[in-house]
């Protein structure tokens, strides 16, 4: 009997159960009780944290640097001047893009003075006309890779003009083309360095599975105290959490350059430098160039909530909108960004993926003709705005800039659309609404506020022994009892509930859509660029649907979360269950099984684990839209996290919350990785 | 590959090895001192170290083809690797042109690699971003030429190895054969002297393959490279090699001519891949030769003493009288007589090697 318990993994885990069903019963619910909550012995942390940035930033390591305003050398800290510079630096490179998309006089300001510019009226930059950009947009995309791309960077363009967000939009894309290459530069040199030292890669680990699961909003504050507000802090942060991904995709890249590839560079003579630029790096691009992507998709992403420290732009308007309830216009701001994050990573592919000729007839025109037809789309744009203005000479001059909010706009249709759901289905949305939050949701949560915190121990911790040995159960024991250590024990139960619902829900929904869909070649395909598409949309995005039709409650927010987190299940089981080797599917046909047992017996087994890696990316999602949901009201730590940022010594909150979540994300990464590892080991795949 | 064995002694040797360990693990230079070059790999092994090369001698004459024969994991393309230093041998001395080898500096090495060295590998390794011409191209833009010089030298290579017509290909898109002509071109293109090849075919099916190999001949022929050539292939190392090295475990078991070690198997091992050996394939006219008896009248046939025996076979048996075996200089130094060449195609392997080696 021991024999088979000690064997049996199942019949630990029901052991387990029954253990922790039994420690919930007995320890009495009381707050003295410390079986039942840990007292919060790190409630300090934060105030400690905001401490030590205040020293950093105000007392650390003063130097004497010259002021010229009073002519005199003052003191002032090292630290605070070092990122005060960074942040003046990122904020000239965002303001010279924006000044010559839009123009203005900030950047003649800086090699000048105020001054300077309110005496000389000449003295400001003209913005191109919108014809030009997208003209030069246009004409790029069509020399990258022909006239596909050609139409897609029109259709956006002119989509942004006509519907009057051209200025926002040229905002926004001035602050992704600083924050973009910065983080791919940043992401791709950290990665290196990573691959070539065994040190330094065990180093970022850690950095980078904290910055990867933390939610967007707990760097904001560390990085406004830092940095200011503005567009360059947006930028920065945007930096921080788009540059992670890359750092991982680059080594992994180039850990899986064949080792006969380097060592074919190394006998054709390259140097090291060489080696790594002209054959490693190249040799590497899928998984790099996934990482650009990555970096492009988490920009935009950002884009709105980097608009909470002040970036201006598309994501400023959005959250506007969101905040009045006004759907239409959210709606047509978050297509912009769809498409700029759409048109940006088609370009860069093409860009990286150009091929040269050389065979190419090398007369003058040739070798200058792309500066050439430039030059040309910008006569014929000015020349076109030029006369634009005796055309509209009464109202805005449509063929040079068109002011926000002045062009056409569907906010009208969809606000009756919204409308119209609310007069017809109202009753019914609201009972099924009221029937989740009181039958399914408010017991649910209930459940997760009454476990005692030790039988909860047991519980996870007891997990991590079953599925990875002690070294398993000390790492999520961990996690856990630094979450049980803060004061928002609690507030950690309630995301934990939401996210688990929404994991449930997706989870269910993700592997059945991607087992149908997997069964055939042509709806793999389709479902796979579905996913692609979705995953393109900021998570923003989707609250919009849901506020129109469940308006702000809970639900609304589960929805949402259900509706990001489907995307990687249903991705990953569609992945799983087509890499099953078709010689098996062979054996089992001939063996006579029927479709419905090959995919019980066959597929679903086989593909299990890479399922689980789904719903391990799941899960990420959906504690990340959990936390974005405190946007539109719950009390969980989203909701502490979003009153952090409202707080001037928010830092040490933002930060602790930030990692509590982390540490849920983290906890559960690790009980799946390591049971998925050790499954995929035995399976032989 | 006419009379070459009998000079290459005259020749000055290319590479040459003394003593080289390859020792994988963390302590294994320590190791390798304290047992004074007596390596034991069960004892290594216990101490977590693998012995990957295992006192290799031997040198490479100019012109030569050496091929190393081995199994997996006998250790083979680590020598190889070890010689190109790609591997930093753990001990031993290696020259190449006379030159120390290990005690080179980066600078020196990079030198000698974009220069003097030229190597095909097993898996191809051409660059998945470059075309066969970009490929071809790229050791020579590496050296600094410009892309022009380099395009036109590449476009010679296409041809040399036959792909006119795709020089504009992804590697993706060409067959296995042709990505490694690719591969050849590319490792010829800075007209090396030394060229190494690390199981170039093995990847190929057989009849590619054996294609390939005729290529390489033909283009052996016209080049007269120094070759270091790894097989696992014991025909394919009959077929191509000058000289053959047999390793197993790390050790060269045997370092001979292909005829000697089918003829004279120096261990248990070396005669277990002989045995299934056509010797008619192998062996050369001048080893079942006799001196010339006068007594005796010969047929007017003339065979070469260094053509293959299965490919003259027919033309002496077809004679009653004993051949004339002539030098390249079509100078009269023995007879061949039918009886023995019956004996090779049909009699026992023990008793040839016997017979033939009463013969020198």
């Amino acid at each position: 009997m021991v024999e088979l318990f000690v064997k049996d993994k199942r019949l630990q885990l029901l052991g387990l159960i029954i253990i922790f069903f039994i420690l919930c019963s007995i320890i009495t619910p009381s707050e003295q009780n410390i079986l039942w909550r840990f007292p919060a012995l790190i409630a300090q942390l934060p105030i400690l944290i905001n401490e030590f940035v205040d020293y950093l930033m105000f007392e650390f390591m003063p130097i004497e640097i010259f002021d010229p305003e009073i002519e005199e050398y003052e003191e002032k800290p090292l630290f605070k001047e070092i990122t005060r510079a960074i942040a003046r630096g990122i904020l000239f490179s965002i303001d010279l893009i924006r000044e010559i998309l839009l123009g203005g006089v900030k950047t003649i300001v800086t090699f000048t003075s105020w001054d300077f510019v309110s005496e000389n009226k000449w003295a400001y930059w003209p913005a191109l006309p919108w014809t030009v950009v997208s003209g030069i947009a246009i004409f790029i995309g069509y020399t990258l890779k022909g006239s596909s791309l050609a139409i897609l960077v029109c259709f956006s363009s002119v989509y942004i003009a006509v519907f009057g967000q051209w200025e926002p939009a040229m905002e926004t894309l001035s602050f992704v083309l600083i924050a973009a290459p910065i983080s791919f530069l940043l992401g791709l040199g950290l990665g290196v360095l990573g691959y070539k030292n065994k040190n330094v890669e065990i180093a970022l680990n850690p950095i980078l599975n904290i910055a990867q699961t933390m939610p967007h909003f707990s760097y904001l504050v560390p990085v406004m105290v830092f940095f200011g507000v503005g567009d360059h802090a947006g930028a920065i942060a945007t930096i921080i959490f788009a540059t992670p991904p890359m750092v991982r995709l680059t080594i992994l890249g180039l850990k899986n350059v064949p080792i006969e590839i380097s060592e074919a560079g190394m006998m054709s003579g390259c140097s090291n430098f060489q080696l790594l630029f002209r054959v490693l790096i190249p040799s590497a691009r899928r998984d790099i160039l996934i990482g650009i992507n990555q970096v492009i998709m988490q920009c935009l992403a950002m884009a709105v909530i980097a608009s909470f420290i002040g970036a201006k732009g598309l994501g400023f308007n959005l959250l506007l909108a969101l905040n009045q309830l006004r759907i239409g216009q959210a709606l047509e701001l978050g297509i912009c960004i769809v498409l700029i994050a759409v048109s940006l990573d088609k370009l860069s592919l093409a860009w990286a993926n150009k091929q040269k000729n050389y065979f190419a007839n090398k007369s003058f025109f040739h070798r200058h003709k792309y500066i050439l037809i430039i030059i040309f789309i910008l006569i014929l744009g000015s020349i076109v705005a030029y006369l634009g203005n005796f055309i509209f000479r009464d109202t805005y001059n449509y063929l040079y800039l068109i002011p926000h909010n002045k062009g056409i706009t569907t906010e009208n249709f969809w606000q009756a659309g919204v409308d119209w759901i609310w007069d017809t289905f109202f009753f019914k949305l609201k009972v099924f609404n009221e029937f989740l939050i009181i039958s399914v949701l408010m017991p649910m949560k209930q459940a997760y506020l009454s476990m005692p915190i030790v039988a909860t121990f047991v519980l996870v911790m007891g997990v991590g022994y079953i599925v990875g040995g002690i070294k398993s159960a000390l790492i999520v024991g961990g996690f856990l009892l630094f979450i049980a250590l803060t004061e928002w024990y609690d507030r950690a139960l309630i995301t934990a509930y939401m996210t688990t619902f929404g994991v449930i829900v997706s989870a269910i929904i993700g592997i059945t859509v991607g087992s149908l869909c997997a069964q055939h070649q042509l709806s793999t395909k389709i479902i796979l660029l579905v996913c692609d598409t979705f995953q393109t949309f900021p998570s923003f995005i989707y609250l919009i649907p849901v506020i129109m039709l469940f308006g702000v409650t809970d639900t609304s927010v589960l929805i949402a979360v259900i509706v990001y987190a489907t995307i990687p299940a249903t991705r990953y089981t569609v992945e799983g269950i087509r890499s099953v080797p078709e010689s098996l599917h062979d054996a089992a046909l001939m063996s006579g099984v029927n479709r419905i047992q090959r995919w019980l017996k066959i597929d679903l087994p086989l593909a299990f684990p890479h399922m689980m890696l789904g719903v391990n990316q799941t899960v990420v999602f959906a504690l990340f839209m959990v936390i974005i949901g405190a946007m539109i009201g719950t009390d969980d730590l989203g909701q502490y996290i979003l009153k952090a940022l409202s707080d001037k010594n928010g830092t040490g909150n933002g930060l602790v919350l930030g990692l509590c979540v982390a540490f849920i994300g983290l906890a559960v990464d690790h009980l799946i990785r390591t049971w998925a590892a050790e499954r995929k080991k035995i399976l032989g795949l | 590959m006419p009379k070459k064995d009998h000079i290459l002694k005259k020749r000055n040797p290319v590479i040459e090895c003394h003593s080289v360990y390859k020792i994988f693990g963390d302590n294994a230079e320590k190791m390798l001192k304290n047992v004074d070059g007596n390596v034991d790999p069960k004892l290594f092994q216990e101490a977590g170290c693998v012995v990957g090369v295992n006192n290799a001698s031997f040198e490479v004459y100019d012109g030569e083809m050496l091929v190393i024969m081995g199994l997996s994991g006998s250790g083979k393309s680590t020598l190889l690797r070890c010689v190109s230093r790609l591997t930093e041998a753990t001990s031993g001395n290696i020259f190449v042109n006379g030159q120390d080898l290990l005690s080179m500096k980066n600078r020196e090495l990079i030198e000698l690699r974009r220069n003097k060295m030229g190597m095909v590998f097993q898996s191809f390794a051409l660059l998945p971003h470059k075309t066969v011409l970009e490929n071809i191209a790229f050791p020579l833009q590496i050296k600094g030429q410009s892309t022009k010089d380099s395009i036109n030298k590449a476009f010679e290579m296409v041809e040399l190895v036959g792909l006119d017509g795709r020089e504009n290909y992804f590697p993706r898109q060409l067959s296995g054969g042709q990505q490694q002509r690719v591969g050849i071109a590319r490792s010829l293109a800075v007209e090396p002297d030394i060229w190494f090849l690390d199981e170039p075919f093995s990847a190929l099916d057989p009849l590619i393959r054996k294609e390939m190999q005729d290529e390489f001949l033909r283009l052996q022929g016209v080049l007269s490279k120094t070759i270091l050539f790894v097989t696992h292939d014991f025909d394919e190392a009959l077929r191509l090699a000058d000289r053959i090295a047999i390793m197993k475990d790390g050790v060269i078991e045997q370092l001979d001519t292909p005829a000697n070690i089918v003829l004279n198997p120096a261990t248990e091992y070396v005669r277990k891949f002989t045995e299934e050996v056509p010797r008619e394939k192998v062996l050369k006219i001048e080893t079942v030769m006799d001196p010339v008896d006068d007594t005796e009248s010969l047929s007017d046939l003339r065979v070469l003493r260094d053509a293959i025996i299965e490919t003259v076979a027919e033309e002496v048996l077809n004679e009653k009288q004993p051949v004339q075996v002539v030098d390249n200089d079509n100078k009269l130094v023995g007879m061949v007589k039918p009886s023995k060449v019956i004996h090779i195609l049909f009699g026992k392997t023990t008793s040839i090697a016997q017979s033939s080696a009463s013969n020198k």
